[in-house]
């Protein structure tokens, strides 16, 4: 298995910020690698790193073998790039954006228009093909910026929070083009903050924060890692969600939970059934109504938390007002 | 590379290393320029319409309290109103540039195996392609409005080209201003700038009706003479007359002006670009 992107102790420095302070990662050909950390962790740094559009401070930074400070237009010919805005001309048809950057690859002119009507066919704009881009619905546009990326025919293709601010069919139409270009053979990195996104899509989740790497591993891996199970309460009132909270701290070390919203509390346990017996009992005896208990694993969301000390809420929001 | 691009198709030629030339990648990246424009209909309709506004209320509202020696005003504006034309059309370059930068355009683009000059160049070739045409169409509604050249043809040819000229170096301050602001709102504030160099020039009224004051920077900034270099070429024999000097005194000086612009902002524009 070779590596796609191999990063070692990068740095890059925005006047005292260290936007990226000593951040190693490793991402293997033949797979999706995610990157996932809230805002301003480095994400979207990191990405235009390994697309040579800033150059590090500090560390090392090769893809594919080429070194991105030393020659970056080695590294231009192999990565395709999507961004969080949706870089394609309005003014032109999806067709015509299409060709344009094909033309750039250094297509001529028939190649770029056989490329182009391949990337229609793959993410299902035929039809659409010679509307112009400004016609084009937020997830439409997305996915043609997806094939702007694609045209080149890129051993890597970057994509920097791909689905932020599009509805939810969107965003699965997306995720199903992105699952059928890893079949087709193309390496991934993409970044975002959704963590059943990289759930979903990754077969290795890098995690970041404040500029260096958390954790990685395989999704499994690291829900493994934090160790242990999750026992979880729906309560039938809002008002007894501290109650159950308090019943809950008791069962581990770790604190309780609450999801308001949802009418949710959970706790990580080393166990499993034992405390789940032991919280039942509890709840029983202190005559909260409850909707259901459970027992199952932990989710990317207390993976965060359990790693980083901090949860990811509130980082959703920011996003779709910056989208 | 085409005929290797047609038998091996688009993954063999990403991969064995072919790349788009600084010509033909230049030419890509301004013909989207071009599709942009000539697409975007409010932008040619309302570009042209408040020119053309423009245009008619210097030649008929303030044209009739304006009064110069032995010549019409229509004659003494045209030039004038043509040659600063390009700081306003600057605006509009500024604030694509900075549009396409704050649009994630230009960074599609730097990830992009094309030479990084490329980019720039599209956007001067493109702009100032589009800056010509408005040109040739502002003469054009200047001769149904009076306006006729006292030189030769050939004078007259002269005299757009040099317009074109002065479009194509101006095209490189607004690009670097575009780069500098970062959004288009802010070109657009930054694009105020131009109004000193517009109206405190020999474009709309002699130098000599200004005060003292004004009249030092008036005469010596670089727009005057660009529009008396225009305007010698297009009033013939009544020109050393009005401007006092012959028609070359006035282009080599305007030329001397573009080359040092082009020398100033050229260089910073690709600067800026280049630090991301």
């Amino acid at each position: 298995m070779g590596t796609t992107i191999e990063a070692q102790g990068l740095i890059k420095l925005y006047g005292k910020t260290r936007a990226l302070d000593g951040l190693d990662l490793v991402a293997h050909s033949g797979q999706v690698t995610a990157v996932l950390g809230p805002n301003g962790a480095g994400k979207t740094t990191f990405v235009r790193a390994v697309a040579t559009l800033l150059a590090p401070d500090g560390g090392t930074l090769r893809v594919a073998g080429y070194d991105v400070r030393q020659d970056p237009r080695s590294v231009r010919r192999l990565i395709g790039l999507a961004g969080q805005f949706a870089a394609v001309e309005p003014a032109m048809t999806g067709r015509e954006n299409l060709e344009m950057v094909a033309r750039l690859f250094g297509q001529g002119r028939r190649a770029a228009k056989r490329s182009a009507a391949a990337v229609l066919e793959q993410l299902g704009l035929v039809q659409d093909g010679d509307r112009l881009a400004r016609t084009y619905s937020g997830g439409m546009r997305r996915r043609l910026d997806l094939g702007a990326s694609l045209v080149g025919s890129p051993r890597l293709l970057l994509l920097d929070e791909p689905t932020t601010g599009l509805d939810p069919r969107s965003r699965n139409e997306l995720w199903e083009a992105i699952r059928g270009l890893v079949e087709g053979g193309t390496d991934v990195l993409l970044t975002t903050q959704y963590l059943d996104e990289a759930d979903h899509l990754a077969t290795q989740i890098v995690i970041i924060d404040h500029g260096h790497t958390v954790a990685s591993g395989t999704p499994t891996e690291l829900k493994r890692r934090i160790g242990g199970n999750v026992v979880e309460l729906h309560v039938r009132h809002e008002e007894q969600l501290s109650v159950v909270a308090q019943l809950l701290d008791r069962l581990d070390q770790s604190d309780a939970q609450i999801d308001a919203p949802t009418r949710r509390v959970s706790v990580r346990v080393e166990g499993g059934s034992d405390q789940l017996m032991t919280a039942l009992r509890s709840v029983d005896a202190s005559q909260v109504e409850i909707e259901d208990i459970a027992l199952r694993q932990p989710n990317l969301d207390e993976v965060f938390l359990a790693l980083t000390g901090q949860p990811t809420a509130g980082e959703d929001q920011d996003a779709a007002e910056a989208a | 590379m085409t005929s290797t691009a047609s038998t091996l198709g688009p993954a063999a030629v990403a991969r064995t290393g072919a790349h788009a030339g600084l010509v033909s990648s230049t030419l890509t990246v301004a013909r989207r320029a071009l599709l942009r424009y000539l697409r975007t209909p409010q932008l040619i309709v309302l570009a042209t319409i408040q020119m053309s506004l423009f245009f008619l209320i210097y030649r008929y509202m303030f044209g009739g309290a304006i009064h110069i020696a032995q010549i019409s005003y229509v004659d003494f504006l045209v030039p004038g109103f043509i040659a600063t034309g390009v700081l306003f059309s600057g605006i509009g370059t500024a604030a694509a540039m900075a549009e396409d930068l704050q649009q994630g355009f230009i960074d599609r683009l730097r990830s992009l195996p094309i030479p990084r000059s490329s980019v720039l160049a599209a956007r001067a070739l493109a702009d100032t392609a589009i800056f010509a045409w408005s040109t040739v169409f502002t003469a054009a509604i200047a001769y149904a409005v009076g306006f006729r050249l006292h030189g030769s043809a050939l004078d007259g040819l002269a005299a757009l080209g040099l317009v074109i000229l002065f479009g194509f170096a101006f095209e490189w301050a607004f690009i670097a201003m575009g780069l500098f602001a970062g959004n288009a709102q802010a070109a657009q504030g930054l694009g105020m700038i131009v109004f000193p160099f517009a109206f405190v020039s020999s474009a709309y009224v002699p130098v000599s009706s200004m005060p003292g004051w004004l009249q030092v920077f008036a005469a010596h900034q670089p727009l005057t003479y660009m529009v008396n270099a225009v305007r010698a070429l297009t009033l013939g024999p009544h020109a050393e007359a009005l401007l006092g000097h012959p028609a070359s005194y006035f282009v080599v000086r305007a030329l001397v002006w573009t080359a040092a612009i082009l020398a100033v902002f050229l260089p910073l524009a690709v600067a800026k670009y280049r630090r991301g």
